[in-house]
């Protein structure tokens, strides 16, 4: 069956209809921006860092087997249980095992980017385990069955009164009331009971160190921590690009990563998990899901040093007016729209071309992942695969042939009745036809600068050599 | 004449929505290299750059307009365009076509009509020029991130601005400073129609950010994203108009 291309461009045109929405996420995410221009300007050393943690990726990913076997040693010797799954479903059937071994039916979980690639909520739920996610923004987009539009602020498309009627649905509050504080407390309230209850706790990991066998986890509500200690059976989701050689390299990824995501110096909480506390278990799963294949592909395996900061979605102008569920992925945004194709060619075929390539993704990447010279390489490559709508295709085909001509584009330009016969007017007035939608056409003028210069450069050279 | 005095032989190319819709900007590009004592010719068989099939990824479509702006432009000591994504593309990505001795002397001598003033010309004042306006500063992003004609705000780099540098040589001239001014405008070529909404709004954002910081005027070195703009200010009733760096430095009063 043939998958159809996610429809980013109609997407977007519904979330720009929405004012207010529209307003409060684009101004929203260029403070983030700004924030992050800030700790820069703090740091002289800023693009060193960059450099190094580019650096610092680059060679992880190019001994990865070793790093992830040293890990492996050093997790088991700290006593984790370490499984590798080659997929989504593998993952998926792992911690359903796990969990099944130790009879738990309810899981509490912080945010993890894996798991939704995995789509294990999907997995476990129908199999009688309940997932809560304890993160503020990925709770109100579970409640609201959405996936998150932002991989660090995973509910920014949305305003508190929506918040306020959404918990209002599941938690029996106060629809008009949309305080922050209060809808905060409202949370907390319904979260704490069924943290304190649960039979196991999920994290993912920012960060996996090689020689420790430890991993970081970083977030701002401490619920992380209390997902991973509260019950007594901790099961961490790792993507087996997490990893760094070694602790001190944290120096360089801990100073850029909440700099970059929210332009704060640090998160609020910075957990280093080395083992099972007394008396509980602790789990990793190393999650390959395509990053294998996506390491050997020569344009695209830097894609990998990505560190889940966000910081090309907050600065990208198209991301900002179109929202992350206009993507229709679980990554969104400039580092969507060159991890997701290679998840599946057809479906984010046209997401590379929801960009302008301006570029200014490429500059805030803390790891220096060239985002916007990816773009470009996708799209040739999805032209190359026949991914390209039939009329673009044929536009550029046409137009391609005609500018390869000047005698037949001179009279193409020259006048309309000669450029209809040139070109199929059902494609070219078709396609073009947006412009005029939110934006009136350039001027007719009487002359091109072809025949001023004809007239005004060439006759008068040609008079002056007969003189 | 001011700057360093060097004679070069350039061909100049003048893009197709230039040549078509905005002739004055060809006009005075040409007239400004003439003023500054270059040797300046419009070779007539030039259509364009290949570069709106190369960005749309169908980059083997763009081989024949590429072959044919070499076939016109091999000949010149430098050529030169007053557009920025123009002179990006074949500097940065010309590659539909077989990388010959000619192909590569054409991608290295190719400047943005700025870039040429600034570096190679090293243009010092513009005697004739007088532009009694406030203005706002539009650099495309080929030239601010690509051809690096200016600082980029993201890097936290010092302050630089070639465009800026040859503004300020002009008399009366004042400046008005958006809130986001590296901020693209929308144009994205294809990405104008294929993602027009999205297009649409970046383009009516830039131009009320120009507005309200007060320009009566928003210049640039890319026709391409002024052609968008103006489009996206005169539907939504922005009252703002739009000129080329060239006309300015030429000496063009309104």
């Amino acid at each position: 069956m043939k998958v159809k291309p996610v429809n980013h461009a109609r997407a977007a045109e519904a979330f720009i209809k929405d004012t207010p929405h529209l307003t409060f996420h684009d101004e929203r995410l260029w403070d983030l921006r700004q924030k992050r221009d800030q700790q820069m300007h703090e740091l002289p050393e800023w693009q060193e860092l960059r450099t190094l943690a580019s650096q610092i990726k680059e060679h992880t990913l190019a001994n990865l087997p070793e790093y992830l076997e040293q890990f492996e040693a050093n997790a088991k010797k700290n006593g984790i249980h370490v499984h590798w799954a080659a997929d989504g479903a593998e993952h998926n059937r792992i911690v359903g095992e796990i969990l099944e071994k130790h009879g738990a039916k309810s899981l509490i979980k912080s945010k993890s980017m894996v798991t939704e690639e995995c789509n294990m909520r999907e997995y476990l739920e129908p199999r009688g385990v309940v997932v809560t996610e304890t993160d503020l923004g990925e709770r109100i987009q579970q409640l609201d069955n959405q996936m998150p539009s932002h991989i660090v602020v995973p509910a920014v498309h949305k305003l508190t009164p929506d918040v306020a009627k959404l918990f209002a649905e599941h938690y029996h509050t106060d629809p008009n009331d949309d305080d922050p504080q209060s809808l905060a407390w409202s949370q907390r309230l319904a979260a704490r009971p069924v943290i304190l209850a649960a039979d196991a706790g999920m994290t993912g990991g920012n960060f996996v160190v090689a020689e420790t066998g430890s991993f970081v986890v970083c977030t701002n509500e401490g619920n992380a921590d209390l997902s991973a200690t509260v019950p007594g059976l901790h099961i961490a989701t790792l993507g087996i690009e997490r990893l760094v050689p070694r602790m001190a390299d944290l120096g360089v990824f801990v100073r850029m990563l909440s700099r970059s995501a929210l332009g704060s110096p640090i998160t609020q909480y910075t957990t280093h998990f080395r083992g099972p506390q007394d008396g509980s278990e602790m789990h990793v799963v190393l999650v390959d899901n395509g990053r294998s294949h996506r390491l050997g592909m020569e344009d695209f395996w830097t894609s990998l040093k990505c560190i889940r900061c966000g910081a090309c979605m907050n600065t990208c102008p198209v991301y900002r007016r179109s929202g992350g569920l206009s993507y229709g992925a679980v990554y969104s945004g400039p580092i969507g729209a060159i991890i997701d194709p290679t998840f599946n060619e057809r479906k984010y075929s046209t997401l590379p071309f929801a960009s302008t390539m301006n570029g200014s993704c490429t500059n805030v990447c803390p790891v220096r992942i060239n985002i916007h010279d990816q773009l470009y390489k996708w799209r040739r490559v999805l032209a190359e695969h026949h991914e390209l709508p039939f009329v673009k295709r044929e536009v550029m085909n046409m137009a391609g042939r005609l500018l390869g001509q000047p005698k037949l584009y001179r009279a193409a330009i020259s006048g309309t009745e000669t450029a209809l016969g040139v070109l199929p007017r059902f494609a070219l007035y078709n396609w073009l036809n947006p412009w005029g939608k939110n934006r009136e056409l350039p001027h007719p003028v009487k002359q091109t600068f072809h025949s001023w210069y004809k007239q005004n450069r060439l006759k008068t050279k040609k008079k002056g050599e007969d003189a | 004449m001011p700057g360093t005095g060097v004679r070069m032989k350039i061909g100049l190319f003048v893009p197709c929505y230039i040549d078509a819709f905005y002739p004055k900007t060809g006009i005075a590009t040409l007239e400004l290299l003439e003023k500054l004592g270059q040797d300046v010719e419009y070779p007539l068989d030039q259509t364009c750059c290949g570069q709106p099939m190369a960005n749309s990824g169908c980059n083997k479509d763009a081989a024949a307009a590429e072959a044919l702006f070499v076939k016109n432009f091999a000949k010149y000591d430098a050529i030169v365009m007053p557009s920025g994504s123009c002179a990006h593309h074949v500097k940065d990505n010309f590659d539909a076509i077989p990388q010959t001795d000619e192909v590569r002397h054409v991608r290295k001598n190719t400047y943005e009509l700025v870039e040429f003033l600034h570096d190679v010309l090293k243009v010092d004042a513009f005697p004739w020029a007088e532009f009694p306006h406030k203005v706002g500063l539009h650099n495309s992003c080929g030239t601010l991130r690509a051809l690096r004609t200016a600082s980029m705000s993201e890097l936290g780099e010092p302050f630089f601005s070639k465009p800026m540098d040859l503004l300020t040589k002009v008399r009366g001239i004042s400046f008005a400073t958006p809130r986001r001014p590296d901020e693209c405008c929308g144009f994205g070529g294809t990405f104008s129609v294929t993602e027009e909404a999205v297009s649409a709004k970046m383009g009516v954002d830039k131009v009320r950010d120009h507005h309200d910081a007060g320009a009566e005027y928003i210049v640039s070195a890319d026709t391409s994203c002024m052609m968008h703009q103006q489009g996206c200010a005169e539907r939504a009733g922005v009252p703002i108009r739009f000129i080329h760096i060239a006309e300015i430095l030429n000496g063009a009063r309104a």
